[in-house]
């Protein structure tokens, strides 16, 4: 049997093209969410069919591509991505931050620095942000449209009043260039500080919820907060137990099952570098 | 001096159907409006209209700003619209919750409007939601409870205090004493007429009963079939009723 004769990257160049016009109407107004005609993909929702669309829209043959899920290289997720563009765009893929061109991410943003030649693609499940305060789509993008985003305070407010500080600590809202409030994706806000004044292109696909949007490289993001209770990232009271950095975002991991617990750098390439491997 | 809400032939049509028709009133500064009749008789059409939740088919609704302008409500853009509404104006629902955020605290209730308009201090946010809770009555300790365990009591009072948070000079309400009992309504209509008096707030209520407009109002207007059928000073109404219908109305109400 022959193998399935795919277009390059799976989609058909008409649909590249669609998703390409919504990248670029992202990118001139940054935060701004854009609709766009999503496809059905070989994978389930939830599984990053937006970011996959987006990937393939600005894939090109000489690009490497890397994949990684909460930081890793080898999670299911970011495996069969990987291979579904290795059998349909026969690309490049690595695992280092620093050789990819292309890097598609759910749940983290990598520690390495990224450069102004690097598109970072983010898988996002509900990319509206004042979803669980307004449910009504109408009344959400007219609250974009008139920048009222007193709600999302309000949110703020609720954490504070019931925890004592604001115990958001994902999906954490942050403003773009001084105008829209968008949701950056589940990725911990340990990672926001790294959206704002980033050289990388930053590109946001929601494939059920058919939206696109983008971070323009070097545009300023600022996380949402109070003035007397502002912004502030995780930490931890050790390092991590493989490579022993400080200042990297740990996962904990149950070792076993008489409470024994390690605490490791999520992002496996980093760590596996600080360990001077790879 | 230009009243702070002039209406001028308005009138609202569902189709064929009439929801007020060609009425014209006005209200100065620091002055309780009441309009009573009974269901059907286009009260809430018209608060809604006054108050731009409802376009008009005719007529028009002027509002003096707090600069000074006296505009009409459909020459503003929507964005003014909506920032007047969570400023200057307050809007009082029969069912609480229809006006409060049900899913948050009492607390960002009150506070929301504060952040609407761009307050960015929590500990200045929580003292002011403090103190406009006390002012309506709810003990402090309940302020980070849900609504949802509030009473219907209460949770008026809260819609209330969510209202008054931004010093606004104008609040509708519509039938604000509505499914509560006889007690609580006592206490609320106390509590609303003080209220009205220490702040200066000009208001326009919404009745069918005349004994909230008799103790909230100045002046009254009498609707019935979508038409303004007797207006005038509240007790003059209500003591030498002129119009056939207002006859029936005060005298249908039942002396203990």
């Amino acid at each position: 049997m022959n193998p399935p004769a795919y277009n390059f990257a799976y989609l058909n160049e008409q649909t590249k093209r669609m998703i390409r016009r919504a990248i670029l109407k992202a990118i001139a107004i940054p935060g701004y969410q854009v609709p766009f005609a999503s496809r059905e993909m070989p994978m389930p929702y939830g599984w990053g069919t937006g970011g996959v669309q987006v990937t393939a829209a600005v894939l090109t043959p000489d690009d490497t591509l890397k994949v990684i899920d909460q930081g890793a290289d080898d999670t299911t997720n970011a495996v069969s991505i990987r291979k579904f563009f290795i059998k349909t765009a026969a690309v490049k893929t690595t695992e280092r931050t620093e050789e990819a061109s292309i890097i598609q991410t759910r749940h983290r943003i990598p520690e390495a620095r990224l450069t102004e030649n690097q598109i970072l693609v983010f898988q996002v499940p509900i990319p509206e942000p004042l979803r669980f305060l307004e449910p009504r789509e109408t009344e959400t993008r007219k609250m974009h449209a008139l920048e009222e985003y007193g709600v999302m305070h309000v949110k703020l407010y609720e954490d504070i009043a019931h925890y004592g500080q604001i115990a958001t600590t994902y999906a954490y809202p942050a403003k773009v260039a001084d105008r829209y409030v968008f949701d950056p994706s589940p990725i911990p806000k340990f990672d926001n500080p790294k959206l704002d004044n980033c050289p990388a292109l930053q590109l946001f696909g929601a494939g059920r919820e058919k939206r696109i949007y983008a971070i323009p490289p070097y545009t300023r993001v600022k996380s949402l907060d109070f003035e007397d209770h502002p912004f502030e990232i995780q930490t931890w009271d050790q390092p991590c137990a493989l490579c022993g950095s400080r200042d990297s975002f740990l996962d904990e991991i149950v070792t076993d099952d008489r409470g024994g617990r390690l605490f490791v750098c999520s992002d496996t390439d980093f760590c596996a570098r600080q360990r001077g491997e790879a | 001096m230009t009243p702070l809400l002039a209406a001028e032939g308005v009138t609202k049509s569902y189709g064929g159907r009439i929801g007020c028709s060609d009425v014209s009133m006005s209200l100065h500064a620091g002055e309780v409006l009441a309009i009573v009749g009974e269901s059907g008789s286009g009260k809430t059409t018209l608060l809604r209209c006054l108050s731009g939740h409802l376009p008009v088919t005719a007529g028009k609704v002027r509002y003096t700003l707090r600069d000074g302008r006296h505009v009409s409500l459909d020459d503003l853009s929507e964005a003014e619209r909506r920032l007047l509404m969570r400023t200057d104006w307050g809007f009082v629902h029969q069912d609480a919750r229809d006006g409060l955020r049900m899913g948050v605290s009492a607390g960002a209730n009150v506070g929301e409007r504060m952040m609407a308009v761009g307050d960015r201090h929590y500990g200045r946010i929580r003292a002011s939601a403090v103190d406009w809770l006390t002012r309506v009555e709810i003990p402090e300790d309940r302020i980070d409870d849900s609504p949802w365990s509030y009473s219907g009591g209460m949770r008026q009072r809260l819609q209330i205090a969510r209202n008054l948070v931004t010093s606004p000079r104008l609040v509708f309400m519509d039938e604000p004493t509505g499914g509560l009992d006889v007690s609580v309504q006592a206490r609320l209509l106390d509590l609303i007429r003080g209220l009205v008096r220490k702040l200066d707030l000009a208001a326009i209520v919404v009745t069918h009963d005349l004994a909230v407009a008799r103790l909230l109002s100045t002046r009254m207007m009498v609707m019935q079939q979508g038409r303004v059928i007797e207006t005038g000073l509240t007790d003059q109404v209500l003591e030498d009723p002129q119009a056939p219908y207002t006859q029936l109305l005060v005298s249908s109400v039942l002396q203990v």
